[in-house]
């Protein structure tokens, strides 16, 4: 055995000389770059940095910002998304459900990796593929071949159809195509394939939400309403991303002794444990569970606004009772744990009790950094109202608050709930409005602290207000999605977020010794 | 509630058939609500003495999103009650009409528009040219077709074309051929022709419609006969087509035929010359060329 004397790394092939590879956030800070970027100007008709720099300023204005409200023909970064979006998150929760898109390639994979950027999972959804001809002559044989590859080669219980844009504009009529993939035999007869119209030029993710989980309900129940209830009570989240959300009320249920089916149970989808061996389906909401839906107690829902064309169709077409709560924050928990004992009779359980004392000692204790702050906010309807009874209930004064998908409804409603707070005195709500909307209100109307998905980046950027992420999409943060946002558990997490960003804030602040640090204390 | 559509080639007559047709049944007590589909916005002038009222689709561009519009904005009151509504939809050469109707009938769907009816009556432009234009036959939608055609052949041809859309959606939902009808433009041997065509079709000539100037007539005070002439001849063909539709109850699955089969129809009717006489033509016609 001889010695290995030379302990040099061998340098790779062909890379003599060459530093290690760098990653772009480097690479383009090297001079070859540098260099290049100058070079390149000449021919790029740029503007003069002084210029670029002055327009920038002059964006910050109200004189801007009146111009960028007159907008009429034109959205940047809408705080939403597009319907099928929606609809396949809604599928994903079902048992062994193939979640379908009827539309061309692009459509589907964007579904996919939005969700996936998300939750750093997989997610499988299949699409009918439709290329021009399919455009012309209707996506007929597109969809018959779709649903026969898809039942033969993955096998689920249920195929979940939506459309796209371009299955929608050329007037695709699903139910007929489906019976007719039935009557040909692509598909068993009695193999259910609920199906929604999401057009994504109409409404948005909330919209498709709706649309699908109503049609596969209807699916599903179908001649299986019985005389008597089955003593259960159905849930709904609407499109709530934190899958702890689901967990959490689980667990409440649990403590309270309730028989409940989770209408949509997607946790296990969109985090499920790797045991080493790839499993396709794990949406938990059996199809047994679903079509016995119907003959629930009630169904509760958290997301109002995201489920009107469900609520409507449980209520006319299942005569069973519908019940609104938010349990995001303290008193819309409190509200909505007492009418869950009112309803099903059962006692508030100790734990709960407790729970609720800890997250009320919580906020307590760090209230005093939160009162009076002012805070800009976006996200869907039901979200927001969620975070705004938060806020109003921690003192803090909800500004700026923007709602790309907004309804009548819903401002009322939000307008009702700041009306009747002292903190809630200088809020607006901002209907229809995007993000270079918000951009504005921030510049000319400067506030403490930003609530919003990962897209707020952007404007903590442009701004330098902090930005505490709550909502969907997150791309640029691990792991949020695990939490919950619900109960008291949920407020204290949120609280937890919200306190800390404000803290992070303060220190990044009082950062320059001798100069800004007068006081950069220890503890806060 | 019956929902009902009249389809049939461009220029047929088929708002004004089923306009002065929609007036008798109305008189007849029956509740009535007209969809117009067509972009031109004209299937509901002789209702409301109007042209064009304010369509969904024009309203909905004003505001930005059909969301912002109100139901009674839209659905007008017109002669003797019956309900009037036009989808609308672009300027001619741009957008997608046939999207526009599936808009305007979501609209109509959410709105609440279809309560308290006995019909609802669609209006659709011409042929069944794509998905959009078929909106009204889909699932859930109108049940009974009602081809406007006449004896002249591209009348025929588009009905049987029709036909043909119906029979797409015939099976997987419920949609059903209700009848031809015959608005006459005075060709030969038209109310054989065209009973011969709806036998072939697996249907029934419906009604005759006799021409009849009192119709133009009407129509330059945008009226219906039966409201600017109720004692004519021609206000009778229109309650008798009424009368016919209230109580039809032959609902057929068509079977369309091939475009040979038509040609032979009309050859058969003398119409179109026979092959012998199209060579013979044919001839004249190079002989004639040669000459020069």
């Amino acid at each position: 055995m001889t010695d290995n004397l030379d302990n040099t790394i061998p340098t790779p092939c062909g890379a003599e000389g060459l530093d290690p590879i760098k990653d772009h956030f480097d690479l383009f800070h090297t001079d070859t770059y540098q260099d290049l970027f100058e070079y390149k100007r000449q021919f790029e008709g740029a503007h003069s940095p002084e210029k670029v720099a002055e327009i920038a300023e002059w964006t910050k204005s109200w004189d801007y910002r009146e111009k960028n409200f007159a907008r009429e023909a034109l959205t940047i970064n809408p705080a939403k998304a597009c319907q099928p979006l929606g609809a396949l998150f809604v599928a994903a929760g079902f048992e062994e459900t193939l979640p379908y898109s009827h539309g061309s390639q692009g459509c589907v994979a964007y579904f996919r990796s939005h969700l996936t950027r998300n939750y750093k999972e997989p997610f499988q959804a299949v699409s009918s593929s439709m290329t021009e001809d399919a455009a012309v002559f209707g996506g007929l044989s597109n969809l018959k071949q779709g649903l026969e590859n898809a039942y033969t080669l993955y096998k689920p219980k249920m195929i979940a159809l939506c459309t796209t844009c371009m299955a929608e504009v050329i007037g695709d009529d699903l139910g007929a195509f489906i019976t007719t993939s039935k009557n040909e035999g692509h598909i068993p007869e009695d193999f259910p394939v609920p199906y929604a119209h999401t057009p994504s030029f109409v409404g948005s993710h909330i919209t498709g939400y709706d649309n699908m989980l109503k049609g596969i309900l209807t699916t599903l129940t179908k001649n299986e309403k019985a005389e008597t209830t089955n003593g259960k009570f159905n849930f709904n989240l609407g499109f709530d991303p934190y899958i702890g959300n689901i967990r959490e009320l689980k667990r409440i249920l649990n403590l309270f002794g309730i028989d409940y089916t989770i209408l949509s149970d997607n946790s296990d989808a969109f985090d499920s444990p790797n045991t080493g061996e790839f499993k396709m389906y794990n949406g938990l909401t059996t199809l047994a569970e679903t079509a016995d839906s119907i003959n629930a107690e009630g169904t509760f829902f958290f997301q109002k606004y995201t489920t009107p064309k469900t609520q409507d169709y449980i209520t006319k077409e299942w005569g069973q009772k519908t019940y609104n709560f938010r349990p995001f924050g303290i008193k819309a928990t409190d509200e909505f744990l007492m009418a869950l004992s009112a309803i099903t009779g059962k006692p508030i359980p100790l734990e709960l009790q407790q729970e609720r004392g800890r997250a009320v000692d919580a906020l307590t204790d760090s209230q005093a950094w939160i009162h009076g702050k002012k805070i800009a906010l976006y996200g869907d309807p039901d979200h927001v109202l969620g975070l705004i009874q938060f806020l109003l209930e921690m003192g803090a004064e909800p500004t700026h608050i923007v709602v790309t998908n907004t309804n009548d409804d819903f401002e009322a409603e939000a307008r009702e709930l700041l009306t009747n707070s002292p903190y809630g005195q200088n809020g607006t709500v901002w209907g229809g409005k995007d993000l270079w909307h918000l951009r504005s209100l921030m510049f000319t109307e400067p506030v403490d602290l930003l609530i919003g998905n990962s897209y707020g980046k952007y404007l903590w950027r442009d701004t330098h207000t902090p930005l505490v992420r709550i909502g969907y999409p997150i791309f640029d943060r691990h792991h949020m999605h695990r939490y919950a946002t619900l109960g008291y558990q949920g407020a204290i997490n949120q609280f937890n977020w919200i306190i800390n960003t404000i803290l992070d804030e303060l220190d990044r602040k009082t950062i320059i010794p001798a100069k800004t640090d007068i006081s950069f204390d220890l503890i806060r | 509630m019956r929902q009902i559509a009249f389809y049939g080639k461009g220029g047929i007559g088929k708002s004004t058939t089923s306009q002065n047709t929609l007036a008798a049944m109305a008189e007849k007590g029956q509740r009535i609500m007209i969809v117009g589909c067509d972009p031109k916005a004209d299937s509901t002038r002789l209702m409301l003495h109007s042209k064009a009222q304010t369509t969904i689709l024009h309203l909905a561009a004003e505001r930005g999103a059909v969301e912002d519009l109100e139901l009674d904005e839209v659905l007008l009151t017109g002669y003797r009650g019956v309900k009037c509504v036009e989808s609308g939809g672009p300027e001619p050469g741009v957008g997608c009409a046939g999207r526009g109707i599936i808009t305007a009938i979501n609209f109509l769907e959410e709105e609440g528009a279809y309560e308290d009816l006995d019909f609802v009556s669609y209006d659709v432009l011409g042929d069944v040219v794509c998905g959009g234009f078929a909106m009204p036959i889909r699932e859930g939608k109108a049940q009974e077709i009602y081809i406007v055609v006449s004896g002249e052949m591209m009348a025929m041809y588009a009905a049987n074309n029709i036909a043909r859309g119906v029979l797409k959606y015939a099976h997987s939902g419920g949609v059903r051929l209700g009848g031809l009808i015959c608005n006459s433009r005075n060709t030969d041997r038209e109310i054989e022709l065209i009973e011969a065509l709806a036998a072939k079709l697996n249907t029934q000539m419906l009604h005759f419609v006799p021409r009849d100037n009192v119709v133009q007539h009407a129509e330059l005070r945008r009226m219906t006969v039966n409201e600017y002439a109720p004692n004519s001849n021609q206000a009778q063909e229109y309650a008798q087509l009424a009368d016919k539709i209230i109580n039809n109850k032959n609902l057929t699955i068509p079977t369309p035929i091939s475009m040979d089969e038509l040609e032979e129809l009309l050859i058969e009717f003398g119409i179109l010359d026979g092959d012998e006489e199209y060579q013979k033509a044919l001839e004249a016609d190079k002989l004639a060329t040669a000459a020069v």
